[in-house]
């Protein structure tokens, strides 16, 4: 069985983003930049699914500019078997996204694509759904524990009420919440070996995707913020307050 | 032309985030349908009908709509999208789960958690976890978008739609509903309670996260937790409030031993009061807080339960 793991560089989970003085996006001039943390469950998912003798392939793939190779080396550092990535320094919207994965999943074939959930950037939280849609696969989405059978997947799903568990037949996309594993991380052989596993390079024209993007994005604010705070010494004084405010 | 609405609700009872939707919906384009999907859910559909500003209310019952999947719910979607030129969900997991998949198969894109609507194609949205403010313009054709309800106002009771029974197309038949574990709660939901108190790492234990419960029960506050919370093990997985969990805005939260992490303050500082409970002074959690009491949660928690008691709350 052969899984297909996207993954995105995005900006640290670490890092708070400015907005630049323009408007014009955010700033991401010499910011720490890493693999989307639901990515690297993602990745991890498939490496244990290889490691159980389930899967024989995890092919990592991302999407971005050349520096977006470092984040296809991590998800081989991993264990990931090879890497794609689709060349572009463009912003590329979920739909045209998942158009592209799209395109290398009829190339590729695999049983299983396994995205993140959401990407912590852009925070759409669409690429999984739109991709099993535009093959007409079902989906899994926000996975808390995956079960994997020849030809269905069992899948405990993180809803707003707690727990749901569907069974989807294979092919499938799944998508990963939090709880999904724990990444581990690479290890210094398997960095080094890393170095010696292949990553083709494709752009969106050569698969016949346009990655045109389809909204406008018109300007990026600040969120407004808060009014500073006090500190209260003790329980009577903070309800008094809160009493005044009318919240209690 | 219209706009369509997907109702939230369990088969039983309309959720309120519909009604959050709705206004969301209005200021898109009108007249605004809602659609209730699900099985033997026809008193969730009469009171969507009841919702001021509904035109109609469009009422699809069958056993595979039971558990609102993807697959069929987006077949029964794309079965109504000639009609409307907007299509929205409330942002919940259901609506999150199936909305993407409908603006795929019509080819347009989706903007995820509106904000606020500025004119009838041109949205706020949040981006980097809420750090930044993102206002898109979608192209000619159809809106679809998934609707921060914690954003919006919901709309009032008291309209009379029509009501109309549609057929669901057939069960494309890819997944299966297998089961369900629900967290069950007496109190008010996370998502619209009017007070939240919310437990993080510093709690240190299940058997701890309990103290929160004394002084929601006063308050009829709902009770939520941080991911640390929740990876520990404290607390079931749905009390997570966050970039990647629920996003509230009561009139007042309450953090207890929650250090303020930018991916949990994306799901809270929009809060109208923001009280935190630390010991650690310098807790970034206070940079947010209206409120800021530094000490013991295991000494302030029990004193304010105390000195809730005292001042009548029971
Ligand atoms: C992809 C991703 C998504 C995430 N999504 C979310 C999300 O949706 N929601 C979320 O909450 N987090 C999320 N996180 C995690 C987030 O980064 C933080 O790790 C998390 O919020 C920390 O939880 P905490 O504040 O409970 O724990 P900590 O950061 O460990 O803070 C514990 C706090 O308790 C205080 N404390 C300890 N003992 C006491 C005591 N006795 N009395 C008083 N105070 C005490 C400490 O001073 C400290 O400030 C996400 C992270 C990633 C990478
Ligand atoms: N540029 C990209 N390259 C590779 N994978 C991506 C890219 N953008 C999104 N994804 C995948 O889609 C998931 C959801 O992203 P989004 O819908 O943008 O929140 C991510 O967690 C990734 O797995």
């Amino acid at each position: 069985m052969k899984v297909l793991v996207p993954v995105k560089r995005v900006i640290d989970y670490n890092v708070k983003v400015r907005v630049k003085a323009d408007q014009s996006g955010v700033d991401l001039a010499n910011v720490k930049m890493s693999m989307n943390p639901f990515d690297e469950i993602a990745v991890e998912e498939a490496v244990r699914l290889k490691e159980k003798g389930m899967a024989t392939e995890v092919v990592a793939l991302s999407i971005g500019p050349h520096q977006a190779s470092e984040t296809i080396r991590t998800a081989l550092a991993m264990g990931a078997d090879r890497g794609i990535l689709v060349k572009t320094d463009q912003t590329v919207e979920p739909l045209a996204v998942a158009k592209i994965l799209k395109a290398i999943v009829e190339a590729e074939r695999p049983d299983l694509v396994i995205t993140g959930k959401q990407a912590i950037d852009d925070d759409s939280n669409q690429v999984g759904q739109m991709l099993a849609a535009l093959l007409g696969w079902p989906q899994a989405t926000f996975a808390h524990s995956l079960e994997l059978a020849a030809d269905s997947a069992k899948v405990a799903r993180e809803i707003d009420g707690g727990l749901q568990t569907v069974e989807v037949k294979l092919p499938a996309v799944i998508t990963t919440d939090l709880r999904l594993n724990e990444p581990r991380y690479a290890s210094l052989p398997n960095i080094m070996k890393a170095k010696k596993k292949s990553i083709d390079e494709k752009t969106a024209a050569d698969l016949g995707v346009d990655i045109a993007p389809r909204l406008k994005v018109l300007k990026v604010s600040e969120p407004p913020k808060r009014g500073g705070g006090m500190k209260v010494e003790s329980v009577g004084a903070l309800l008094d307050r809160l009493k005044a405010d009318g919240v209690i | 032309m219209a706009s369509l609405v997907l109702a939230e609700h369990d088969n039983a009872m309309l959720k309120d985030a519909t009604h959050k939707a709705v206004t969301a919906a209005a200021a898109i384009s009108t007249p605004v349908h809602v659609l209730v999907a699900g099985e033997n859910c026809e008193a969730v559909a009469q009171a969507a009908a009841k919702i001021a500003g509904v035109e109609k209310a469009l009422h699809a019952d069958a056993p595979s709509l039971a558990r609102q999947l993807a697959e069929p719910m987006e077949a029964l979607i794309l079965s109504l999208a000639g009609a409307y030129d907007a299509i929205l969900a409330p942002a919940t997991t259901t609506g999150k789960n199936i909305l993407p998949r409908v603006a795929a198969s019509l080819d347009t894109p989706q903007v995820s958690e509106i904000l606020k609507v500025v004119s009838p194609d041109t949205f706020e949205h949040p981006i980097y976890a809420g750090n930044a403010i993102e206002t898109v313009q979608a192209p000619a054709g159809k809106i679809i978008a998934t609707v921060r309800t914690a954003a919006f106002g919901a709309a009032a009771e008291g309209g009379g739609a029509t009501l109309e029974k549609i057929t669901a197309p057939a069960d494309p038949g890819l997944s299966k509903f297998i089961g369900e574990a629900l967290s069950k709660s007496e109190r008010p939901e996370l998502t619209s309670a009017r007070i939240v108190i919310s437990g993080g790492r510093g709690l240190g234990s299940a058997e701890n996260f309990k103290l929160l419960d004394s002084v929601a029960d006063k308050l009829h506050a709902a009770v939520g937790a941080s991911r640390a919370a929740v990876d520990a093990g404290y607390v079931p997985n749905d009390y997570q409030v966050g970039q990647t969990g629920k996003v509230v805005a009561p009139d007042l939260y309450i953090a207890v031993g929650i250090s303020g992490a930018i991916q949990h303050l994306a799901g809270m500082k929009d809060s109208r009061k923001i009280v935190a409970i630390n010991k650690d002074a310098d807790a970034p959690i206070f940079q947010v807080a209206d409120y800021g009491l530094v000490g013991d949660l295991f000494k302030s928690l029990p004193e304010l339960d105390e000195e809730l008691a005292k001042r009548g709350y029971k």
